[in-house]
C-alpha cells in the first residue's frame, strides 16, 4: 500500500549469472514486475509448489473405510 | 488427489478414547472461553480445514501474515486466525502453560499449549486485512474491540462446540475419501453465502463442464444482518441440487467459519481452505467476500496474481445476468445487447418479494427454491 512502511522481509542473497540477469531484465521490460528479484521470486514459487507434493496417505486403509461409512450414513456415496 | 495447503493434513483432534481423560484433566486447567466464531475455527484447526496451521498463529508468523500475506516459511495465508485475550482473561498464565478453551456455554472443546503471547498494533491490523480503517467495514469495527493481547501455541481439539447442521458436515479427510470414490480428479469448489439463484446456477454448471465434480460449500457462520440464515440457505440448496444437478456431479458439505468480507485476502483464505478438501480448481466471482464497496470489483480474482504457488486454480466468473434477448444468464463477455434486456441478480429485488410473499421471477429463482424460501417466515438475519 502506498505510503505505508511495512516491516521488510528478510531476505538472502543468492547469486545469478550476470547474462541471465540482464535476461531476466530485457524480458520483464514493461510488465508488473518491477525488478528482477521480484521475477525471480515469483518464478522460484511458482516452480516449488509443483515439487512439494505429499509423499504419504493421510489416513491408513481402516481409517478410510470408517471414513465410507459415514459417508454411506449421511448418503454421499 | 492435489496435497492438503503444506503438504500435509493436519489433525489434532485427541482420539475418542482419550476424551473422557483429557476433559477430565481440562477441570484442572485455567481456562479462557472464546465465542461461537472461534470455537468453530478451532474445530477447523484441529480438522486440518486450516492446514497448515496446527495452533494460533505465533508473533512471527502473525507478523508475516498481516504484512506479507505468507506465514514465514514462505507459504500462502492471508487471514491471521489468533486468539485474542486480555491481561485479565490470561490470569498469570506464561509461556509453555497448557489451558482450556471452553465454547460459550461453558463446555471445554480444546487444549491451547501457550507459545507465545504478544501485543500487537489494530490500526495495522484493519489496514493491511481489510485496506481500511473506516470503522463503518465490519472487520474493521471488530478489529477496534478485539482485545490487548494474542496467544498463539498449538490446539489439541477434544470435541466439537455444536452438533449443528451434522448432515453436511464433512472434514477434510472425508471430503478427500468422497471424491476419491466418485473417481473425481478434479474438483471445482464453490464459496456462498447466499441462497442460489440462477446466475449461481450457471456459474457452477459453467465450472463443472471443466472438472469432474463440483464441490458447494456454504459458509456458516457470523454473517451481516439482511443475510439469510444458515438453514435457509441449506435447505434452498439440497432443494436445488436434488432437482437440477447430477448426484454424481455434485455434492455439498459446509464451512463453518465467519465470513470476514475482507475480500482480495479473503479470496486467497476461502481457496487454500477448499484445496484443503481436496478441491483443484476455486470460483471466484466478482468481489468475492467483499461487502459495500470497500474493494474494487475485480480486486479479488487480480489478487491471485501474487500467489503462483496457491496450488490451486481460480476459475475467474464476471458479473452475470439474465438477458431477455438472448434469453439465457450471460455475463459481460458473451452477451452483446444493450442493458435494457437486462434482468440483474438483485438481492434487494429478490428480499422485496420475498417480504411481500410473492416468488421472485423464474429468469432468477428455480420455483422449487422459490417455495422453499417463502415457508420461512423470517428467513433473513436481524
Amino acid at each position: 500500500m502506498k505510503g505505508i512502511d511495512m516491516p521488510a522481509e528478510k531476505t538472502r542473497t543468492v547469486e545469478i549469472p550476470e547474462s541471465l540477469f540482464e535476461r531476466i531484465g530485457a524480458l520483464i521490460s514493461g510488465t508488473r514486475f518491477r525488478s528482477v528479484s521480484e521475477y525471480v521470486v515469483y518464478m522460484l514459487r511458482e516452480q516449488i509448489a509443483k515439487e512439494e507434493i505429499q509423499k504419504t496417505p493421510a489416513y491408513s486403509k481402516d481409517e478410510e473405510e470408517k471414513i465410507k461409512d459415514r459417508l454411506r450414513a449421511l448418503g454421499y456415496i | 488427489m492435489i496435497p492438503p495447503h503444506g503438504g500435509k493434513l493436519i489433525d489434532t483432534t485427541f482420539p475418542e478414547e482419550k476424551r473422557d481423560r483429557m476433559l477430565a484433566e481440562a477441570k484442572e486447567l485455567p481456562r479462557i472461553v472464546v465465542n461461537e466464531d472461534l470455537a468453530k475455527d478451532i474445530e477447523n484447526i484441529g480438522y486440518g480445514i486450516f492446514s497448515p496451521l496446527d495452533g494460533f498463529l505465533c508473533g512471527e508468523d502473525y507478523e508475516s501474515v498481516v504484512h506479507h500475506k505468507r506465514l514465514r516459511n514462505d507459504l500462502p495465508w492471508t487471514i491471521p486466525i489468533v486468539l485474542n485475550v486480555s491481561r485479565e482473561e490470561l490470569k498469570g498464565t506464561k509461556d509453555g502453560d497448557i489451558i482450556a478453551l471452553a465454547d460459550s456455554h461453558g463446555t471445554v472443546t480444546s487444549l491451547l499449549e501457550i507459545k507465545e503471547i504478544y501485543g500487537f498494533d489494530k490500526h495495522q491490523h484493519a489496514l493491511q486485512i481489510f485496506g481500511t480503517v473506516d470503522s463503518a467495514h465490519p472487520g474493521v469495527a471488530g478489529t477496534f474491540n478485539m482485545k490487548e493481547l494474542l496467544v498463539g501455541g498449538k490446539v489439541s481439539l477434544i470435541q466439537p462446540s455444536s452438533d449443528e447442521f451434522q448432515r453436511f458436515r464433512l472434514k477434510p479427510a472425508e471430503t478427500r475419501v468422497l471424491f476419491n470414490e466418485k473417481g473425481w480428479r478434479t474438483v471445482v469448489g464453490f464459496q456462498t453465502r447466499n441462497v442460489p439463484h440462477i446466475g449461481h446456477e450457471y456459474v457452477q454448471k459453467t465450472a463443472l463442464t471443466f472438472v469432474d465434480g463440483l464441490f458447494v460449500n456454504p459458509v456458516i457462520g457470523k454473517k451481516k444482518p439482511g443475510d439469510f440464515k444458515d438453514e435457509v440457505i441449506l435447505e434452498a440448496y439440497a432443494t436445488l441440487l436434488r432437482n437440477y444437478y447430477l448426484k454424481d456431479r455434485s455434492v455439498m458439505a459446509i464451512l463453518r467459519t465467519e465470513m470476514r468480507y475482507a475480500g482480495p485476502r479473503e479470496a486467497i483464505f476461502h481457496a487454500i481452505v477448499r484445496k484443503n478438501f481436496g478441491c483443484t480448481h476455486f470460483v471466484v466471482g466478482r468481489d468475492h467476500a467483499g461487502v459495500g464497496k470497500y474493494y474494487p470489483p475485480y480486486a479479488a480474482q487480480e489478487i491471485f496474481d501474487e500467489f503462483p504457488d496457491l496450488g490451486i486454480v481460480p476459475l475467474f466468473f464476471t458479473a452475470f445476468f439474465y438477458c431477455n434477448k438472448c434469453e439465457s444468464v450471460v455475463n459481460e463477455k458473451i452477451c452483446p445487447h444493450d442493458q435494457s434486456n437486462r434482468i440483474d441478480f438483485s438481492g434487494t429485488l429478490l428480499r422485496g418479494r420475498l417480504n411481500a410473499g410473492e416468488a421472485p421471477p423464474k429468469e432468477l429463482i428455480r420455483p422449487e427454491v422459490a417455495e422453499v424460501l417463502l415457508k420461512w417466515k423470517d428467513p433473513f438475519i436481524e
